[in-house]
């Protein structure tokens, strides 16, 4: 990554994440690294470090955060969160984050998938009578192939 | 003892060997299991883009077992967790609370009082305890040498489990496989993720996570891993030859289910502890204790 250019932050940015529960701690990041030593994603690609993604926060750096790649790259194992000396709720923003890039319109396919099935049918991995096949033959009782309430709980 | 069994969506499609052990070791322990029709996704793999549509989908399932006057108890840590976040968050915050309610009420439920959410390995260790599960115990599994894998949703985040077990020195898993003579293995990484969150986003990234973890299985030269999580078996059982091929390498590291191994314990034979459903196969690790 370059030189961070502030006149292209969005000062606003991080008043906006102060008001949501998830973020209201990320001023108190002092850049221990905790986060980063015990995640999981960063052992594997440095593209992924929570620490730095929480300072591009601070900087407002809204869109560079929204549309990267990175921030989906958090696997919720919550061990950041716990380990945190300053209570930061790490795994809860990264969770924010992912969902305010959706509400940008950014959002992996793999993600957008998961929705749909979920919102669409209440299940990511809906059933059918094969599988009703395969579990009446392992002595497992048979479960509805179809989600009628789910319409409902989400008309749109 | 007695819970609606929350099955969630990977355990019906993809782990029926879970559910099946898991029904016998519950019925031997004297664990009522209902099921209960129509239960939806717990939320979970629905947070990352919409919390809101996630918290909507926990609060109908908790208020359904609710309306049934049920507790829950669910096989995923998964799903565990992300019911027990949302009674959590609907405890604390008022307006979601509301909102809740209102979409809730087009299918005439009502979120208030909401059922205990327990993991089934924390019902077994905490409820059943280990004295209990001993008494049914018929077999001696020592001679095998078992790695227990945690997971990350069995225990975290913590605020929400009540104070089960320990995140950071857990030994809820190793206490309960030591009493079947297996030797627990001890290895490094031991609390490591097993990757599967980020599977849909990039499944290499995802595999790689996956595969440091058979690395140290490998290194540690167990017999084979148990473990407490439908999806942290996609990752080590599924898709342990696709990362063997991937990397030119070999593990052929048998992946148990906690129910599994203490079924064994138990007398219960292959097939009732869907042991034939494994992918890597268990028949030679397994051959002297059947």
């Amino acid at each position: 990554m370059g030189t961070v250019d502030l006149d292209r932050c969005d000062p606003d940015f991080a008043k906006e994440l102060a008001r949501q529960p998830e973020a209201e701690k990320i001023k108190g990041c002092f850049t221990c690294r905790t986060c980063v030593a015990g995640c999981p994603m960063s052992a594997v690609d440095d593209a992924f470090n929570p620490a730095r993604i929480i300072r591009m926060a601070l900087y407002g750096m809204k869109k560079e955060i929204l549309e990267s790649p990175f921030i989906w790259l958090c696997s919720s194992c919550y061990t950041c969160q716990e380990r945190c000396p300053q209570g930061v709720r790490i795994t809860d923003f990264m969770t924010l984050l992912k969902n305010m890039a959706v509400r940008e319109g950014h959002e992996p396919s793999g993600i957008k998938a998961q929705m749909d099935l979920t919102k669409g049918q209440g299940r990511i991995y809906p059933l059918d009578d094969f599988d009703n096949k395969k579990r009446k033959k392992a002595g497992l009782p048979v479960l509805p192939t179809s989600c009628t309430m789910i319409q409902e709980l989400f008309p749109d | 003892m007695k819970y609606a069994l929350f099955l969630g969506c990977t355990i019906p499609a993809r782990a029926r060997n879970y559910e099946l052990s898991a029904r016998r070791v519950a019925e031997k322990t004297g664990i009522e299991l209902v099921d209960v029709e129509n239960f939806i996704c717990c939320g979970f793999p629905t947070k990352a883009g919409d919390m809101d549509a996630s918290l909507l989908m926990a609060a109908y399932n908790l208020a359904l077992a609710r309306k049934q006057n049920l507790d829950l108890c669910s096989l995923c840590s998964s799903c565990t967790s992300a019911l027990s976040e949302a009674a959590h968050h609907l405890q604390e915050n008022e307006k979601d609370l509301e909102e809740v309610n209102q979409r809730l009420s087009a299918v005439g439920l009502t979120y208030e009082d909401p059922p205990k959410i327990r993991h089934f390995g924390r019902v077994l260790f905490e409820e059943v305890g280990a004295e209990r599960i001993k008494e049914h115990f018929v077999k001696d599994l020592s001679g095998l040498n078992i790695a227990v894998h945690y997971g990350c949703h069995y225990l975290k985040p913590s605020e929400i489990h009540g104070g089960f077990d320990d995140p950071e020195n857990p030994n809820s898993l190793e206490a309960m496989v030591a009493l079947t003579g297996a030797t627990v293995v001890d290895y490094a990484g031991k609390k490591t993720c097993c990757g599967g969150p980020v599977l849909p986003v990039d499944e290499k990234l995802a595999m790689k996570v996956t595969k440091g973890k058979l690395d140290n299985l490998k290194e540690a030269g167990v017999d084979a891993l148990c473990l407490v999580c439908p999806f942290c078996s996609v990752m080590y059982d599924g898709n342990q030859k696709s990362i063997e091929s991937e990397y030119e390498t070999e593990y052929k590291i048998p992946v148990l289910y906690l129910t599994q191994v203490l079924g064994m314990a138990m007398g219960f034979d292959r097939k009732e502890l869907g042991l034939n459903m494994n992918v890597v196969k268990t028949k030679d690790l397994l051959k002297p204790y059947f």
